[in-house]
């Protein structure tokens, strides 16, 4: 075996070749760029991973001793992230999205058709350590799937013919430079600009006006706007400044953060992605202007592994705003005012978008939801007050800097002040980014998309609510229909079952694995769904769903598991016929195949009598009773 | 004793499948509570009556989990014929110490065992169809019929199965509390 650092990429690589090519060289760039902050490891983990192609279980303890960390807590991390693999994984590692959508748009069979075109089994790595296939949670291309990752690079509007050309590049061993450049092209798709998206000020000029007015004018003018997070829980966002402004920090690096929460991983979610692609600069001063208005010197921006593509855009972002004095020390010639941002990528874990999940893995370790009260404005990040927003929050609240809260408050409606950007997908003709006022009804947007033939709207993502025809009437508002801006349509030929069993098993596969009723008990739900699918479910599986589903909402350790079943509640309630038309009978059935299951022995004991038969007239074994 | 009472008494039926007797052992040591379940019930098809067939039944306590046909057909019996299906112990709860074998090829099993094992000559699957065929794994009860209600324990305490029991016949939806749940 080759065991030349060059080509390790190139080759598959076993641990004895990692000692043999000296694995501490290759490690120590990564850690020391990483300053051996323990804090850093997610971000060790990834680099180290990226050189190295995997970690091997040698590469963990060399970070291990690097970090000064024990070594299971670094594999316990390791294994923690989807996109962080302990085993070795092809040179071209594919990944279909498999939200309902993307499905939909027939990603399923062209997972087959690459797969067959390849000579793979789905999930195992090729024998020649080429190519694996499987698939991911949603990526976030909602508005252009099917989409898949390959090595991490996001890739749109698959089709048959695209997989096959792939499939060729794939066995031809082309590097992803020389793919088709229009296979990664990935579009804004803005559909509907309001006051947010036509938006077009420079660079800084929000957070010049923030200055201008400052902090306590600042915070007055959140008030008067009345701004509620944009992330889907709709805290009220002054609230949440104030608070930190007001907490005590504590220790020897007593600070304040704020963290802009990126992680955009509820299905069908995909306008932050727009955001950070195309007003990045919007995001960054709203990030500025909160630290201002606290008192924070660090901003932290996660970013999903999935959107890791962004990345080098918005480096450079930093690096312009830092040479144009937006960042760093002295900010727009204010001496006693410096603020940074530092960008910190995911691992593909959805439970990281609960705010202090995220920053647990901010912190370095793995993304399970800490318990509340503390809540992070008084113990964020290290413990230190902490503001947590959503991207879309941060940038409204730089347009209110703009535009004065009063004018915000003017828009939308008397409780969701202000604009939602909507993220619209499934059966409409014009998918994409659609901003609206608060306010606007589910029929107004259905209309505006294309959507003449929509029998349901799933709004907020799995976690929120899915509603059928007779509430198309109802509001996007957090007080009627809130949502974090997930908005699938599905027209009147879909099968709702088949869309709460994908959503079933979404939960079932990012439960975070931390309290056992969630890591359970969405598996057992996803077993039913399953069940009811395979043809061998009964009204006891419907039963059990409902029963889950009270255990989840009570015991559950955070909003994933207690959230899990809303959208097979919603659709059991609006669209039973499509689970009861499953349903073998009314008692119960079990999952599998009795008479299968004496195929073995019958065969072992080349018996065939009707004893050896289930369903057969069969005698009692020991005749007489 | 008013009238009303005299209607008849519950019936109760047990089995074991694929376990050890322990669960039913279990029951024997509710000792001298035995009288009083006597008077409270009427057995049917169980180990302590001898009774192969089970009749119309309140509650079926079944011990043991399906290795086999004769399993399912006497779960099927059971399912059939009582009111309140109960699943007593860790073997027809999760299939216990005999599920040990699932992560092995049954044909595999058989072949070692009859055939090729160390000191067999001229050996034999046994293929008398008097014997139940093995299932490919054992399974829990509730993979195959609908449970009502689960008694964890390998065995539950006597002190279990008798709360159980007496919640059940008083009307009260049974619950056994931390003591009889913890096992160490």
């Amino acid at each position: 075996m080759d065991c030349d650092p060059r080509s390790l990429l190139e080759t598959v690589v076993t641990e004895g070749c990692f000692e043999a090519m000296g694995l501490a060289a290759l490690l120590q760039p990564v850690v020391d760029r990483h300053r051996r902050d323990p804090r850093q490891l997610l971000q060790i983990l990834r680099a180290a991973q990226e050189v190295l192609g995997y970690l091997p279980a040698v590469a963990l303890t060399a970070i291990a001793d690097a970090v000064d960390l024990p070594r299971a807590r670094v594999e316990g991390v390791a294994g923690f992230y989807s996109f962080l693999h302990l085993t070795p994984v092809g040179r071209y590692r594919v990944l279909f999205s498999d939200n309902i959508t993307d499905r939909m748009l027939g990603s399923g069979e062209l997972l087959d058709r690459l797969c067959n075109k390849l000579w793979i089994e789905r999930g195992k790595v090729s024998e020649d350590g080429l190519v694996s296939v499987d698939t991911t949670s949603c990526t976030g291309m909602g508005d252009q799937g099917p989409a898949l990752l390959v090595n991490g690079r996001p890739m749109t509007r698959m089709s048959a013919e695209r997989i096959d050309w792939i499939s060729e590049l794939i066995r031809g061993q082309a590097a992803l430079d020389d793919w088709p450049r229009e296979f990664f092209v990935v579009d804004d798709n803005i559909q509907r600009r309001d006051a947010l998206l036509t938006t077009r000020w420079p660079a800084g000029e929000a957070l010049r006006t923030a200055l201008a007015r400052g902090r306590s004018a600042m915070l007055a003018e959140m008030q008067r706007a009345n701004l509620r997070g944009r992330g889907g829980a709709g805290f009220t966002t002054h609230i949440k400044w104030e608070s930190a402004r007001r907490a005590t920090t504590r220790g020897e690096r007593a600070t304040r953060y704020v963290v802009c929460n990126a992680d955009e991983g509820e299905p069908g979610t995909f306008k932050d992605r727009v955001l950070l692609a195309s007003y990045a600069d919007l995001v960054f001063d709203g990030m500025t202007i909160a630290g201002f208005t606290i008192g924070a010197e660090q901003g932290l921006l996660y970013l999903r592994g999935e959107y890791a593509w962004l990345l080098p855009a918005l480096d450079e972002n930093l690096v312009r705003r830092r040479r144009d004095g937006l960042l760093g020390g002295q900010i727009c010639g204010q001496a006693d005012l410096s603020f940074d941002i530092e960008i910190h990528v995911g691992a593909g874990a959805y439970v990281c978008g609960e705010e202090t999940a995220l920053l647990e893995s901010l912190e370095g370790k793995r993304g399970v939801p800490r318990i509340r009260p503390p809540f992070p404005v008084h113990a964020g990040y290290l413990g230190q007050p902490t503001v947590v927003n959503n991207v879309e929050t941060l940038c409204k609240a730089a347009l209110i800097a703009l535009r004065g809260g009063d004018w915000f408050a003017g828009l939308g409606t008397k409780q969701s002040t202000g604009t939602k950007l909507l993220s619209i997908s499934g059966d409409v003709e014009r998918p994409g980014v659609y901003e609206y006022p608060f306010g606007v009804s589910v029929s107004q947007v259905l209309s505006d998309c294309g959507a003449d033939n929509a029998q349901a709207v799933q709004v907020g993502g799995p976690s929120g609510a899915c509603l059928a025809m007779h509430e198309f009437m109802r509001r996007i508002a957090f007080e009627d229909v809130p949502t974090a801006g997930a908005f699938m349509v599905f027209g009147a030929q879909r099968d709702m079952f088949e869309v709460a069993r994908n959503f079933s098993h979404f939960f079932a596969h990012e439960s975070c694995g931390f309290c056992t009723p969630c890591r359970v008990g969405t598996s057992l739900v996803a077993n039913c769904m399953d069940k009811i699918a395979n043809g061998h479910g009964s009204q006891y599986e419907i039963n059990e769903i409902f029963r889950i589903h009270r255990l989840l909402h009570a015991a559950s350790h955070c909003g994933l598991g207690q959230s899990a079943c809303n959208p097979l509640l919603d659709t059991l309630t609006k669209f039973r016929p499509a689970y009861e038309r499953r349903l073998r009978s009314l008692d119960f059935e079990p999952a599998f195949d009795l008479d299968q299951a004496l195929a073995g022995a019958r065969q072992m004991t080349g018996r065939d009598d009707p004893a050896a038969h289930f369903g057969q007239p069969a005698r009692m074994p020991g005749g007489e009773r | 004793m008013n009238a009303a009472v005299d209607r008849k008494k519950p019936r109760l039926a047990t089995t074991s499948l694929a376990g050890c007797f322990g669960c039913h052992t279990s029951l024997l040591d509710i000792d001298e509570r035995l009288f009083d379940l006597v008077e409270r019930v009427d057995f049917d098809r169980s180990p302590l009556t001898d009774t192969k067939q089970c009749a119309s039944c309140d509650i079926g306590l079944v011990e043991g989990g399906l290795c086999n046909a004769e399993n399912i057909l006497v779960l099927h019996e059971f399912r059939r014929n009582c009111k309140l299906l109960v699943a007593l112990g860790a073997c027809a709860i999760n299939g216990g110490l005999p599920a040990q074998r699932n992560h092995l090829d049954l044909g595999q099993c058989l072949q070692e065992v009859y055939l090729t094992g160390p000191g067999i000559v001229g050996g034999q699957i046994p293929n008398d169809p008097e014997l139940p065929l093995p299932l490919d794994k054992v399974r829990p009860i509730h993979e195959v019929v609908r449970v009502d209600y689960f008694i964890p324990g390998c065995p539950p305490s006597g002190d279990a199965i008798w709360k159980f029991l007496t919640d059940l016949l008083d009307g009260r939806t049974p619950r056994l509390g931390y003591p009889l749940l913890h096992f160490d």
